[in-house]
């Protein structure tokens, strides 16, 4: 039997005839896309702005009153839990990967249109259902992002009102979207990819984004547990997470469990969390660099592995987050060394991208210029890792502005410039216009220098022990005067920075009216989706026949070659072979 | 510990699949021109879909069952009686599974006739399970058992709770699996009627796995 593609085997893509179901219930992948990352990027900016305000508070107590402890701790929380999973999460799957999996895989859309329709809106409830707990009577809830037991539902705590109840409720609701939408990414690498697409021909953002939505899907399972058993504490009076204690000085009605059960299954789903926002960067970076570079990417083969390794990994060292909880050594001992392990081949595929830049025909254009910042911030938020992930020395760092620098560097501003090397990479495919270079440039410069000096200080405040999570420091003995003004320069570099985004905002608006018409290829890469028909592509892709994949995706700068670069979709030549045969490939 | 073993195993299995599926020595960047099928399972998307979907609820019932084991260590810990009922259902569920394999063989001999009788047991059955859980869940509080009354208690709601959700998704689909068996198939286009065979077939596998999560389940919440 001749080979069908899956995505042309039954024609049930539906037909969007109107502006309802074209850009409303769109059930379009590359809609659905950007349903996706507006709602993500929103909610990302309320985080930002959350963020700025407790800023302000310590880098200038006393001075605005803008928010009280309780705040404080409401907008800590809310900005880290909007960050890593609202903002982050659902836009390197829902958007990058609802995008780019169809496209660099040569289908016509998800597997799934309907369920892919529906994640977007589930997804949509979950952000409103959060959002919403800003109105409730005590506010959001102020647990921290981690919303340990028993202080999350405790008396004290900010929140514990609706807040706390909300947040739940809208994480459950985050997890089904989520399911629907990886069921989908899932289904669609493996089944629905074009002829010729072998999985190990697909783009290295292909299988970040695949082997993420994989993790995320085993690991979103135990925040889910954690979820319902902690509302049912709250709510019905359980006592899954709750010991026997007393709150201002009343004996509750609880008893019996255990807070660091809880701590268990939260790392559980939280640590293979840092890596469902890391692979997805990890993927889209090695292809930005590889086709900026006009090289191929260094170890395709070692670069897969590395990252079903890393995914693998994950797994196995959650509790590296729980070192201070009071655990058994050799629990730690074993943790440390998973941790430190799976070090190994992240390190590898940093030296990988390194290599990929070595003598290469590099292009500093602006999606290039935030993947090589990325490689920065990785590599040094990566070290600290290692720093962190030995039980002794986490033990007096624990708790300090060393981590809070640390998991910025590594999970916040990492994946975010690589967001921004997306959007940029990708936006003359997704809008048809190029975007203002320039501005691009200022925009990269602005917030690489003032993300580093946001972060940087953070660690000598860290290694001088001043701890987190504290509304002011006060005068206390072993905090310098100079530590106060360091608080108040990072606070004027987060000012700094929130304001140097207007220009991507800029940018992208100004560009989506004005800018001049894109080619169909500008980067001249080799992969599927700069090789639609019509760009932006049109429903269904690829016009009537599906491309058909002759080679592997990094075919860049082959020797005897007229370009520098061979699209997948070029059937084999005979100059070709006879390139590779004097080639530095093999 | 034992988290870290079960999904290590699965990762494990993962990577083991993975290697089987594509060779690990393929060096890409040599091969050129159309390889056929890389990968892809021969099968229809909604079942591997339904796979992918069953390796999601085996992690969840699968934490489930270890936070249950771990609770279960602790010093409150007081067990519910087993109601009676109990085996009745599971008796039940056995059937319901029984039935719909039949509907599958049904399908796959194309014996239309066979098809909607054991279709319609196996919905049915179902439901009756649903209905003795309910009775289950009505006899215990009756007795005092609550949700807050004592963890165990707890859990048994939560488990028999979460299995009765997964199993009424499921007769969602059986629903609208019926619904188009009971107009019959044969007026219908072709590709239509192969959907709603596939669905039986899935339903099939669906009800057999959870079957199998009910037995350990059973198992787990008699057996402390």
């Amino acid at each position: 039997m001749a080979y069908v593609a899956i995505a042309d085997r039954d024609h049930h893509l539906h037909d969007p005839d109107t502006f309802i179901t074209k850009y409303i219930w769109s059930q379009d992948h590359k809609v659905i896309a950007i349903q996706y990352a507006i709602t993500a990027i929103f909610v990302g900016v309320v985080a930002l702005v959350l963020s700025l305000l407790f800023r302000l508070q310590l880098g200038f107590p006393d001075s605005f009153n803008l928010v009280d402890p309780n705040q404080y701790y409401q907008y800590v929380t809310m900005h880290g839990m909007i960050m890593v999973i609202y903002l982050l999460t659902a836009l390197f799957l829902g958007g990058f990967g609802n995008y780019l999996i169809p496209l660099m895989c040569g289908a016509r859309d998800m597997v799934f249109p309907y369920m892919n329709m529906l994640s977007f809106w589930v997804y949509l409830l979950s952000v409103i259902v959060l959002l919403a707990s800003f109105f409730v009577p005590g506010g959001p809830t102020g647990a921290g992002w981690t919303l340990y037991p028993p202080q999350a539902i405790s008396e004290g705590t900010p929140g514990i009102g609706g807040g706390i109840v909300l947040m739940l409720v809208s994480l459950a609701i985050f997890i089904v979207a989520f399911t629907m939408g990886g069921l989908n990414y899932v289904t669609t690498v493996l089944q629905a990819r074009t002829r010729g697409m072998t999985l190990m021909r697909m783009p290295l953002a292909v299988w970040g984004i695949f082997v993420a939505t994989i993790l995320g899907l085993l690991a979103f399972p135990a925040l889910l547990v954690a979820a319902v058993m902690m509302t049912l504490d709250r709510v019905v009076g359980t006592s899954f997470f709750m010991p026997e204690m007393l709150s201002l000085g009343r004996e509750l009605d609880y008893g019996g469990g255990s807070p660091i059960l809880f701590q268990h299954l939260f790392w559980f789903f939280g640590h293979p969390e840092v890596y469902i926002v890391a692979l997805p960067a990890f993927g889209i970076v090695s292809d930005v660099l590889s086709v900026h570079a006009r090289k191929n990417i260094f170890g395709y083969r070692m670069m897969v592995w590395a990252i079903v390794l890393i995914g693998a990994l994950s797994f196995v060292v959650w509790a590296h987050h729980m070192y201070v909880s009071g655990m058994n050594p050799y629990f730690g001992f074993f943790f440390a060394t998973t941790t430190l392990i799976i070090a190994v081949p992240t390190a590898l595929k940093v030296y990988n991208w390194i290599l990929t830049l070595w003598r290469g025909d590099i292009h500093l254009r602006v999606p290039m210029l935030f993947a090589i910042g990325f490689i920065f911030t990785f590599i040094h938020g990566g070290l600290t890792g290692l720093f962190l992930g030995n039980v002794t020395v986490d033990l007096p760092l624990s708790d300090t502005y060393f981590v809070v620098a640390h998991f910025h560097m590594v999970m916040g501003v990492s994946p975010v410039l690589v967001v921004f090397a997306a959007i940029y990479h990708w936006f003359p495919k997704i809008t048809g216009r190029m975007f203002n270079d320039t501005l691009g440039k200022a925009h990269f410069w602005l917030t690489l220098l003032g993300t580093y000096s946001i972060y940087l200080p953070m660690h000598y405040l860290g290694i001088l022990g001043v701890p987190r999570r504290y509304y002011a420091l006060g005068d206390t003995d072993f905090i310098p005067e100079s530590v106060h003004t360091l608080n108040s320069g990072i606070t004027i570099a987060a000012l700094f920075v929130a304001a140097a985004q207007t220009l991507f905002f800029i940018n992208v608006i100004w560009s989506l009216w004005r800018g001049p018409k894109a080619d169909p290829n500008p980067w001249k890469a080799t992969t599927l989706e700069w090789m639609t028909p019509d760009t932006p592509p049109k429903h269904g892709n690829w016009g009537p026949e599906l491309p058909e994949v002759h080679r592997w995706p990094y075919d860049y700068s082959v020797p005897g070659e007229a370009e520098d670069f061979i699209p997948q979709t070029e059937p084999p030549h005979a100059g070709v072979v006879a390139g590779r045969d004097h080639g530095v490939e093999h | 510990m034992n988290i870290s073993v079960l999904f290590a195993a699965l990762g494990g299995a993962i990577l083991v699949w993975l290697f089987l599926l594509q060779r690990l020595k393929t060096k890409p960047w040599l091969e050129q021109g159309v390889i056929e099928a890389g990968g892809a399972v021969n099968a229809a998307p909604q079942r591997v879909g339904l796979w992918v979907f069953l390796a999601v609820v085996t992690s969840l019932f699968g934490l489930f069952a270890i936070v249950y084991n771990m609770r279960s260590q602790f010093p409150d810990w007081r067990p519910l009686p087993d109601p009676g009922l109990l085996w009745v259902n599971t008796a039940l569920l056995i059937l319901a599974s029984v039935a719909l394999q039949r509907a599958r063989g049904a399908v796959a001999r194309e014996d239309m006739g066979a098809l909607k009788p054991s279709l319609m047991a196996g919905g049915v059955l179902t439901f009756a399970f649903l209905g003795g859980q309910l009775l289950v869940w009505r006899q215990l509080s009756s007795a005092g058992y609550y949700l807050a009354t004592n963890p165990a208690d707890a859990f048994f709601y939560i488990l028999t709770g979460l299995h009765g959700l997964h199993l009424a998704g499921g007769l969602w689909f059986w629903a609208r699996a019926a619904g188009a068996v009971q107009k019959g198939l044969d007026s219908r286009p072709v590709t239509e009627a192969a959907r709603v065979r596939l669905s039986v077939t899935l339903c099939s596998v669906y009800w057999h796995y959870l079957l199998l999560v009910w037995l350990i389940l059973f198992g787990l919440l008699i057996s402390t």
